[in-house]
């Protein structure tokens, strides 16, 4: 039986530069497979989230049905969920489109990129929700931690304290949204 | 000569001028409470119920900006239940509005933002609303963007109060309420206002801006109105 907690990160609906700011923890990155085990997240090859997961960080807001559904299945398996960064918090930029009709949405969005209007794909992409809500609107949270994105050290240190079996008491500068 | 009351304020025993407010004999005596409408220079209105105290004997919470100190008055400015109401306050402002910090000119230097932090704010527990607010950027140097609002009024009163112009007025009632110039005209299109741009400097969120403006700009300067309204008093 392995000692090490499981570590899993998961990314919505953001443009992940939280998990850019978690690549840039630097030596804390490094020593982190003495500390942890990391089971799953988008910058490692894992296809389902796993069960029995105790930390888990996530980042974006839920904006599509497949958002949704990995939400589910990340809290129905993970003993800690923290709300990392903003749009996963307070629905941020992610949640700037609510109140503007969907198809107004895609077509700026597919449209923007040079595809003709009305050609935005069916298949393959997940279904955008109507409206863009925060993680704990959906499941509960046990963490939040907010920023735009949260500093490597903010993460380092709810990363050691959630590692050591504490909570994380966040000073003011942390508890600052943008 | 002035009357003086002798009240206690957490505890502290204070003297104060009888026409003072329970807010500015608390300051004096070092003791903050956090406030948002309020701007010294300019009247009161008790909009944004930050600065709400304790009073012994009274079941109502008051606003220290408008409640005036009373002789043997008991205050308490911090407790568990002002501290409870005063993030739900912060809240409720920022699921009314849409405050999206990540990308406002504000950023880092709102006073919105930081009084948020300061009440431990880590999420807003309440739907947000995400009203469909318009941004009038009509006027040649200044934009006036309605997400941002809390509708503290400060604009209004140093537009009337201070550079006399009363360009800008709040119309509407409720939720519905709004920053308006002139008859609800494009601010480009107001006769009255001078451009003096006091609006934006007593702004405490992102919704007055010069055009061009970014987060990234020096703070601004917190205490010019002082220093407006010292002098008007000196050559009074």
């Amino acid at each position: 039986m392995s000692v090490l907690k499981s570590l899993a990160t998961v990314w919505l609906s953001g443009c992940t530069g939280c998990h850019m700011s978690l690549l840039d923890c630097d030596e804390t990155l490094l020593a982190l497979p003495g500390k942890a085990r990391i089971v799953y997240s988008p910058l490692a090859d894992i296809k389902v989230f796993p069960e029995n997961v105790d930390i888990t960080l996530v980042e974006g807001a839920v904006a599509t049905d497949a958002d949704a559904a990995l939400l589910h299945r990340v809290r129905k398996h993970t003993e800690t969920l923290v709300a990392f960064g903003d749009c996963a918090v307070s629905g941020n930029i992610t949640a700037m489109r609510n109140g503007l009709p969907n198809t107004a949405v895609l077509s700026r969005g597919y449209g923007a990129v040079g595809l003709e209007m009305g050609t935005v794909p069916e298949d393959g992409i997940p279904v955008l929700n109507e409206t863009v809500l925060p993680v704990h609107r959906l499941v509960d949270v046990d963490v939040f931690l907010p920023s735009c994105p949260p500093s490597p050290a903010m993460i380092c240190y709810v990363l050691d304290e959630l590692l050591a079996g504490r909570t994380p008491q966040l000073n003011r500068e942390q508890m600052r949204h943008g | 000569m002035h009357e003086i009351r002798t009240l206690s304020i957490d505890g502290q025993m204070i003297s104060a001028s009888a026409d003072a407010t329970i807010l500015e004999a608390a300051r004096e005596h070092g003791i903050s409470i956090p406030t948002l409408c309020h701007l010294d220079g300019l009247s009161d209105v008790g909009a944004c119920r930050l600065c709400l105290v304790e009073i012994e004997g009274q079941n109502r919470l008051q606003p220290a900006c408008v409640t005036r100190v009373e002789e043997h008055m008991v205050v308490r400015t911090t407790s568990a239940r002002l501290k409870k109401y005063r993030r739900m306050l912060l809240e409720l402002l920022f699921s009314e509005g849409n405050h999206v910090c990540a990308v406002c000119v504000a950023n880092r230097n709102c006073e919105l933002q930081n009084l948020a932090a300061d009440a431990g704010m880590d999420h807003v527990r309440f739907d947000y609303l995400h009203p469909a607010c318009t941004t009038d950027a009509t006027h040649d140097r200044f934009v006036l963007d309605h997400n941002r609002c809390i509708l503290c009024a400060r604009c209004v009163r140093v537009c009337d109060e201070i550079e006399a112009a009363s360009t800008l007025a709040v119309a509407g009632r409720g939720s519905q309420s709004w920053i308006v110039s002139d008859l609800q005209d494009s601010w480009g299109d107001a006769r009255s206002c001078t451009s003096c741009g006091k609006c934006l400097l007593v702004c405490p969120t992102g919704s007055l801006f010069e055009k061009g403006h970014t987060s990234t700009d020096p703070e601004r300067k917190e205490d010019f109105l002082r220093y407006i309204v010292n002098a008007n008093r000196r050559k009074g």
